[in-house]
């Protein structure tokens, strides 16, 4: 039987609610509730193994980041950079969610049903089996995947037109995948725009299938639907910058 | 870093002071216990025609009286005190705070359009610029600004601002680079109108420092803030431009962008950023701002510092965090995140 | 009447490795200046003639030929130098004044090279301009200090100010101007297509236009200077904009001087002038003999060409440059650009060369200062010149308050130029500053446009890369922006004039 543990955050510092949450774990909790969450930073920062947490309330900034494993569910919007520099996991965040959301991110998947700020992706990278994935529900805002060096970046835009400008920004690596068309003038230089071939499209319908089970939206239409794929136009984009002395 | 946040009614329904305080120290993160501040706009009702002067007395026996004779020289005080405080353990008071209430001699500025806030504004670029012991901290009407070098509770708690209701309130929490001590140092800024607070540092002070000079400003504080403070009221006030224009100004679209834009806008933009190249501000930054029928808020084209705002009922909220609105009103009915240089402004209706 | 002084020391001395050399006499084909020759199937040198222009060098298959400055030693003195004592024996055989070529060789502090550049660390993050805008356009002429607007019927606001026009500039580097005359065909083509290529503009210097150069005369900067050379109306309306020189930074306060070797057919039909004939600028401007005759050319000027095209005036900064330039920013010019006394020329007597002006930052530094307290910075564009060698050149003068510079030597280097300083003879060994058909076809127009764009388009990255570390994405957010330098090594009171504060400060 799982083993739930509930604790309320409200006025807690996140250091010592972060030692809660530690403490449910090593005690073998399954599932952690994390009550009247207002802003609180950094939950669950570096935490290994495969709990879930539920965050009910405001996400503080950098929410699991450097996390190698664990789920966090948020009921609710997530400040600045959740998913930092995160290794394997799942985040899943029912709200919105600030700038630079999956910087960094090496590896897991972050969920945002709503939209997301400013570098949503940056410099997402893979390396072997580990391979980054975000998607957003909702719309992502300017220099999207900004630096992006691996993995998978998805924008469904179920709420409206897409507004980022700046798309790829510096991309060397991985792809952005945006559903319905991308102005040419809001790709960024380095970044070119290639048609959704039936092969991603395999490659992306259990990414949007499980996205639609995680917020109880209705998959096939999703999964069929129109495409833009950016992509680098080089693995070095910046090599003929420089010259020796 | 710095957390900063704005609250506006716009039916002028007052907000007391604890609201705010609860706001600002949710962001306690952002500061570094070094520097708080508050303004509020309509708290002091008896004296509404007066324009209210906070200011810090380094000895109110030595400086008060080059204080009062500078005033009485350019008009008269109806009255003043000390301002109310309460001792808290862990600020350590190191001036007097004072308050007037002044009524300028229009007579002392001809020509000019709004000669009460001419007079006002050489009056603090006076006592401000010389070595007196005295610092001019806030100078509009029915509008005072309370700050120190300390935590917002203790800051808060030493003014006692929940006595206060206001119905726009500017707050900032800082993070410290310099000059922790001085209690004139934090956010907000303010002159006469204008009030500001910045989550951020420019990389343009010293362009910017050296346009609004040239227009007879005197920047003594250093900081970002009075620089702009002085930038939207010469842009605004002497200058004429809306407080749209005056803040596209101030964090222009890009050339590109300007390229692609209709011909009309694009010869406004580009007549913008011709006439206040000098003025444009760069580098990180996040600034709400208000005058008594305006709060406004933007942040630079690159989008480098958060700015959400909230609304709820008549309530406007900008704030560096969602977490700090929430703080204050925890069913605030839409949150969102304007695009950079995208201005919100809020008006209070007439 | 000959000398006692018989043969002085060499200057330079070429050798060629026997061992290596192969004898394909190619350094003979190059050298226009005669230093070698055949004698039977063996080369001699007479290193007497060389100018280090290194065109021998740079042809010789076998690394065979080396070239040796002062190979012969004066006895060391730090007051008698070798180039005072030069000058005496040179004066005391010719009774004449020394001319030379190039720029200021004064061994004075370059204060460029002691301004450091600022970057961001932590209070704020550097912009990346590879994935994020840096904004380097710039608009020179003049620009409006307030805006007027009119309120529509509906409600909106209408924009009422009518811009002046103004020069629209990719990249805050500009060509100087050099004639044409001075410079060949093909240097003039080549700066031409290398101006249009990188979005910026070119001057003609006082030569006139060469119709050769007609197809890029949007981007050229047709100039008017005191001798009114090749200026007729289809040459003002052919200009993207004019400048009216009135000084230059090499010889400030002197006029200039075409030798008649120098005027071809070529140069003597864009000048208007006959052919062989010295073609001569006098030191003033004949119907500017005080500062209220400059508006008087101005408005003759912008009546002939309808008020469309932005005017520049270029000063030589001297002594009171502050006020020179506030008085010029008054005559209605759009941009005033300034001449440093490290500026470029094809000649000029040594003694203004290396002591008559001020250094280009004190001057820029100055002039922005004192427009900004009279009120006039919008009324005026400042261009710096005189000595921009490289990309932090361009971005600490624009630090100091310039809104663009102007290259010349530079750009001339990037060409192939060696620095000789023997301009004024005519034989320019790379075809850069001759008229000799054969010399002058060595300049290949396409190579050399490349490599001035190539260096155009560098220092623009390196700018972007400087500009970008300190957390500045507009040129204009920089311009006069001297917090962001720190003066290494400079006495107090040039801080305080240059606005400056200290390392460490
Ligand atoms: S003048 Fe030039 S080409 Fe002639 S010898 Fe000297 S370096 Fe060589
Ligand atoms: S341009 Fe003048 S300095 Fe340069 S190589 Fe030619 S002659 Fe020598």
């Amino acid at each position: 039987m799982a083993k739930q543990v509930t604790i309320d955050a409200k006025g807690v510092h996140y250091t010592p609610l972060n030692q809660q949450i530690r403490k449910a774990i090593e005690d073998g909790a399954d599932e952690i509730v994390v009550n009247n969450v207002l802003g609180q930073r950094f939950i669950g920062n570096g935490l290994r193994g495969n709990a879930t947490i539920r965050v009910n309330g405001v996400a503080g900034g950098d929410l699991a980041m450097f996390m190698s494993g664990p789920t966090v569910i948020v009921d609710g919007n997530a400040e600045h950079a959740p998913g930092n520099t995160m290794d394997s996991g799942k985040v899943v965040i029912h709200g919105s969610a600030g700038d630079a959301v999956a910087h960094s991110m090496r590896g897991g998947k972050i969920f945002v049903r709503g939209d997301i700020g400013y570098r949503g992706g940056i410099h997402m990278k893979q390396y072997e089996t580990q391979r980054p994935i975000l998607v957003v529900g909702g719309s992502a805002q300017t220099f999207l995947g900004e630096y992006m060096a691996g993995g998978l970046l998805l924008v469904l835009g179920l709420d409206g037109a897409m507004k980022a400008r700046e798309i790829g920004s510096g991309i060397h690596g991985g792809e952005i995948v945006i559903r319905g068309d991308v102005d040419e003038a809001c790709l960024a230089a380095g970044a070119k725009k290639l048609p959704l071939t039936d092969e991603d499209r395999a490659r992306i319908a259990p990414v949007i299938r499980e996205f639609a089970a995680d917020f109880g939206l209705d998959a096939e239409p999703l999964v069929k639907a129109n495409y833009t794929r950016i992509v680098p136009a080089s693995a070095r984009p910046f090599a003929g910058k420089y010259t020796w002395e | 870093m710095c957390g900063i946040f704005g609250v506006m009614d716009k039916r002028r329904q007052m907000m007391d002071g604890s609201g705010i305080r609860e706001a600002l120290s949710i962001m306690n993160e952002r500061g570094s216990g070094e520097g708080a501040g508050y303004v509020a706009y309509g708290i002091y009702p008896d004296y509404r025609d007066c324009y209210a002067l906070h200011v810090f007395f380094d000895n109110p026996g030595k400086s008060k009286a080059i204080v009062d004779a500078t005033l009485e020289q350019w008009g008269t005080i109806e009255h003043d005190e000390a301002i109310p405080t309460c001792d808290q353990p862990n600020l350590k008071a190191n001036c007097t705070p004072w308050r007037y209430f002044f009524k300028p001699d229009a007579s002392l500025a001809p020509g000019s359009a709004s000669p009460e806030k001419d007079v006002v504004t050489s009056i603090v670029m006076q006592i401000n610029a010389s070595a007196n012991g005295a610092e001019i901290v806030s100078s509009g009407k029915n509008v005072g600004l309370f700050k120190a070098s300390g935590w917002p509770e203790d800051v808060a708690d030493y003014y006692r601002i929940q006595d206060y209701e206001g119905y726009i309130w500017l707050a900032h929490n800082r993070y410290a680079t310099s000059n922790p001590e001085l209690w004139e140092r934090p956010d907000p800024f303010n002159l006469h109108d204008w009030s500001v607070v910045e989550n951020g540092k420019t990389t343009t002070y010293g362009a910017n420092r050296r346009y609004v000079e040239s227009f007879g400003y005197n920047c003594s504080t250093g900081t970002d803030s009075e620089v702009i403070a002085y930038l939207i009221d010469l842009l605004t006030r002497k200058h004429g431009l809306g407080i749209d224009l005056a803040i596209r100004a101030l964090a222009p679209p890009y050339w590109d962008e300007i390229d692609r834009m209709p011909e009309a806008e694009q010869n406004l933009n580009r007549a913008l950023r011709f006439a206040y190249g000098s003025a444009t501000m760069n580098g990180p930054f996040t600034v709400v701002a208000a005058n008594p029928d305006t709060m406004i808020g933007f942040t630079d084209r690159g989008k480098l510092r958060p700015m959400v705002v909230g609304e709820c009922g008549d309530r406007l909220y900008i704030a560096s965090e969602e977490t700090a609105i929430r703080a204050m009103e925890p069913c605030v009915e839409s949150i969102r995140r304007p695009a950079a240089g995208e201005p919100v402004i809020g008006r209070v209706a007439p | 009447m000959s000398s006692n002084f018989g043969s002085m020391p060499l200057r330079y001395r070429i050798t060629i490795d026997r061992e290596q050399c192969m004898e394909c006499g190619r350094c003979v084909e190059n050298c226009p200046y005669g230093v070698f020759r055949w004698d039977g199937n063996r080369i001699l040198i007479n290193s007497r003639n060389c100018t280090a222009c290194h065109r021998c060098l740079t042809y010789c298959p076998r690394d065979a030929i080396m070239l040796q400055e002062h190979p012969c030693d004066y006895r060391s003195h730090p007051v008698w130098t070798r180039a005072v004592r030069e000058s005496i024996y040179n004066q005391s055989r010719t009774g004449k004044i020394i001319l030379a070529g190039m720029g200021s060789v004064a061994n004075l502090p370059i204060i460029f090279d002691h301004l450091m550049l600022d970057a961001c660390q932590v209070t704020t993050p550097p912009t990346d301009p590879l994935r994020e805008p840096v904004e380097l356009r710039t608009y020179l002429g003049k620009k409006p200090s307030k805006l007027d607007f009119t309120q529509k019927p509906n409600g909106d606001v209408e924009l009422s100010t009518e811009l002046t026009p103004n020069l629209m500039l990719e990249t805050p580097i500009m060509l100087g101007h050099m004639s044409y005359g001075a410079l060949s065909l093909n240097a003039h083509v080549a700066m031409a297509r290398a101006a249009k290529e990188t979005g910026t503009y070119m001057g003609t210097g006082e030569g006139g236009l060469h119709p050769g150069l007609y197809p890029y005369q949007d981007r050229m900067i047709v100039q008017v200077a005191s001798g009114r050379f090749g200026v007729n109306v289809d040459y003002l309306e052919r200009g993207a904009a004019i400048e009216l020189k009135l000084g230059q930074g090499a010889k400030p306060g002197i006029g200039g001087h075409l030798p008649g070797e120098k005027v071809s057919a070529d140069v003597s039909r864009t000048r208007m002038i006959p052919q062989g004939s010295d073609a001569i600028s006098p030191a003033p401007h004949h119907d500017i003999y005080g500062i209220e005759d400059l508006p008087q050319l101005v408005n003759s000027v912008k009546e002939a060409t309808e008020r469309k095209k932005p005017i520049f005036a270029k000063i030589a900064a001297v002594n009171n440059n502050a006020e020179n330039v506030a008085a010029v920013a008054r005559s209605g010019v759009d941009a005033i650009a300034i001449d440093g006394f490290r500026g470029g020329t094809g000649a000029a007597p040594r003694v203004f060369r290396d002591h008559v002006g001020i250094p280009i930052e004190v001057a820029i530094a100055t002039a922005d200062q004192e427009l900004r307290k009279q009120g006039l910075r919008n009324e005026v564009s400042l261009i710096a010149c005189g000595s921009i060698r490289e990309s932090t050149d361009v971005i600490k003068a624009i630090a100091l308050g310039a809104d663009a510079v102007y290259i010349g030597t530079a750009a001339l280097v990037a060409m192939g130029c060696r620095v000789c300083g023997n301009c004024y003879q005519g034989l320019c060994p790379w075809g850069i500053a001759t008229q000799r058909p054969d010399l002058v076809a060595r300049l290949d127009p396409d190579v050399a446009s490349k490599q001035i764009a190539n260096l155009i388009h560098a220092w623009t990255l390196e700018i972007t890369e400087l500009m970008g570390a300190a957390g500045i994405n507009s040129i204009e957010s920089l311009r006069g922006n001297r917090d962001r330098l720190r003066g290494y090594m400079l006495d107090e009171g040039l801080l305080e004039i240059l606005d400056v504060k200290s390392v460490g400060a």
